[in-house]
């Protein structure tokens, strides 16, 4: 059967690609085997929730009744009844404006310094660096340092060195608490980026140095832009990815220090209004709504970044 | 210009000439003494900043009762004492659950979850990185968007989700949503792409069928990504305290038991001050005595680490 029409062409074409997708996929059947196990796991803990929160973004839930379709209701009243949202929404891009970037950075100038140093004390210094980020519960230490009391060690300090008159309430006066919360979350979260980055530069070939040596770079910040970085953008794409999972994510830590809510919801973000609304309220609906919105707010921020990145050494 | 480059090219000869013989360390080219001091200074106000409140929380959980309280405090324990710790595990063995069982629930979840996690995504990521088959490619793509995906922002949907299958207050949902982690599946995937495609050719002329080349050719030279792989699922289980998942006493987890001890900061059990550094370090030794041990394998797979868009 010969095709004539051009859609009947097309129609062929697609034919013919699909038997050879089918051929391809049985010569590699067991390749289909070995992908199984995970791709099951994967797609029901990973995949499915994100999906389902799409889908029951659309609905009222309480987990009691089956889902009722409410159309975008639960969106408008996140956006326009929603004040708490809104603050959170405002929480949530103050700390990944700010963790996200400057804790990109740091963690970038950070691993750009320790690969300067001696192999021994290289190996130090990273785990100086990164042990706060995994350290867990650690955090929690921050809490001594900042108690509201004169007995609260950064208070009796300010007050014996006479820089405050009476103790601040760091953990509960909305005027400290965001800056609270930026220190200790930059502090325990370099992240996986940041190892990244070590590794990444210690593998660019010393050739290259060289090579830049007899084209006229003569200082080490040259170096950077025009050799290092260039040759490490891989790094700096999972580095970004990183970053916006960690900055995207800060919610364990404002409600471990500074209490569920917050003051004000002085520190009160997306994570924490979504827990709220799915752990305690169990309006699920709306949980998702908030879910979906933060899901859609990381992937434009990850092709944002992708495309700055790309940029880099032109 | 040109004498610049002749300059950079005399630096550049005389380095690769002391290079080679002297013992001593070598400025490399382009670096100035100026330059290496500001990068110590730096580093040093920053780990001191980084290190501070981790060595003040292990000294802390070493002092005795009249040094924890002394004002201005010490940093560094005077007379060390381990009455902490003993105090800690004293306090947690009175509860109706035994400590031993915490740890036990702890460990084992780790462990388990780590297991399965490395052997499902290892061949997964095998199949991905050394084949190219219908989807193969998509599937990756989806992996690196949902790497950005942190628990915590999936926390309530995989609740619903575990609740339909009947998973909660059953260690079930705690272990195997553990094996589908995408950080595992990607780092390996990555390291796997290092491997030489002849290495994997040659065997498949020789007659050798899939599992063999996974088993005997490609898992062998990928020790340090399974490594890195083992490290952050450690890490992720080893800190969670799964309070969501899991309301079953004798099923809870360390680090929600110890919780449930030294209380929040808003609440704080002074008394305790010193039992809650036990219980903190207790939580934070075995990530990073892990990581210590792994450190050089988890720079060796993190070289492989780039995404290529």
């Amino acid at each position: 059967m010969e095709a004539t029409t051009p859609f009947g062409r097309y129609m062929t074409k697609k034919r013919v690609m699909a038997a050879h997708t089918w051929k391809e996929a049985v010569k590699h059947k067991w390749l289909y085997v070995f992908l199984a196990p995970y791709l099951l796991v994967f797609a029901t803990f990973t995949l499915a929730p994100v999906l389902m929160s799409l889908g029951l973004s659309f609905t009222y839930f309480n987990v009691l009744e089956p889902p009722r379709f409410i159309g975008i209701q639960n969106y408008l009243n996140l956006f326009l009844t929603d004040d708490i949202f809104l603050t959170a929404v405002q929480n949530t891009l103050v700390m990944a404006l700010v963790t996200g970037p400057v804790g990109y950075i740091l963690a970038f100038l950070f691993a750009w310094f320790i690969n300067e140093l001696p192999r021994f004390t290289r190996a130090f210094v990273t785990l100086v660096f990164y042990a706060p980020t995994i350290a867990g519960a650690a955090f929690l230490v921050w809490a001594l340092f900042f108690t509201g009391d004169s007995m609260g060690y950064l208070n009796a300090w300010l007050l014996n060195a006479g820089i405050i008159r009476e103790p601040e309430q760091w953990l509960t006066n909305p005027e400290w608490m965001m800056g609270v919360a930026l220190l200790v979350v930059l502090w325990m979260s370099l992240g996986a980026g940041f190892l990244a980055f070590i590794a990444g530069l210690s593998t660019i070939d010393e050739s290259l140095y060289e090579a830049g040596l007899v084209d006229g770079v003569t200082n080490r910040w040259q170096e950077l832009w025009f050799i290092t970085l260039p040759n490490m953008q891989g790094m700096l794409m999972f580095g970004a990815v990183m970053a916006i999972m960690a900055s995207f994510a800060v919610g364990e830590v404002t409600q471990a220090l500074f209490g569920f809510p917050s003051t004000d919801y002085a520190v009160h973000t997306v994570v924490n209004h979504l827990v709220d609304y799915g752990a305690l309220r169990f309006e699920m609906g709306y949980a998702s709504a908030i879910a979906t919105i933060l899901f859609l707010a990381m992937i434009y921020t990850k092709i944002l970044v992708g495309k700055f990145i790309s940029k880099i050494g032109q | 210009m040109d004498t610049l480059a002749k300059r950079n090219q005399l630096a550049l000869e005389k380095f690769r000439k002391r290079k080679g013989k002297a013992s001593r360390a070598v400025r490399k080219p382009n670096r100035s003494l100026g330059g290496d001091i500001f990068i110590w200074i730096i580093l040093a106000i920053f780990g001191a900043f980084f290190a501070f409140p981790l060595v003040f929380n292990i000294n802390n959980a070493f002092k005795p009762l009249d040094e924890i309280f002394i004002f201005p405090p010490n940093l560094f324990v005077i007379n060390p004492t381990m009455n902490n710790l003993s105090d800690l595990f004293i306090i947690m063995s009175r509860s109706w659950v035994t400590f031993t069982r915490y740890i036990f629930n702890t460990v084992f979840y780790t462990a388990a979850g780590t297991i399965g996690h490395l052997f499902f995504a290892s061949l997964g990521a095998f199949a991905i990185s050394k084949y190219e088959f219908p989807g193969s490619k998509f599937f990756f793509g989806l992996i690196i968007t949902t790497l950005m995906f942190n628990p915590f922002v999936l926390a309530i949907p995989s609740f619903l989700i575990l609740a339909q299958l009947g998973w909660i207050d059953n260690p079930l949902a705690v272990i195997i949503p553990a094996f589908g982690m995408p950080l595992g599946f990607f780092l390996l995937k990555q390291f796997m792409d290092t491997i030489p495609a002849s290495l994997v050719e040659a065997a498949k002329i020789d007659g050798a069928n899939e599992w063999y080349i996974y088993a005997r050719i490609v898992m062998p030279l990928v020790k340090p990504a399974l490594l890195t792989a083992m490290v952050f699922s450690v890490q992720a289980l080893w800190n969670n305290p799964q309070h969501l998942l899991i309301h079953t006493e004798q099923l809870k987890t360390l680090p929600l038991a110890i919780q449930q001890i030294i209380g929040s900061p808003h609440a704080p059990n002074i008394a305790r001050q010193g039992i809650n550094a036990a219980g903190i370090l207790v939580m934070m030794i075995v990530p990073i005595i892990i990581f210590i041990l792994a450190q050089s394998n988890i720079l060796k797979t993190m070289a492989s680490s780039g995404i290529k868009e």
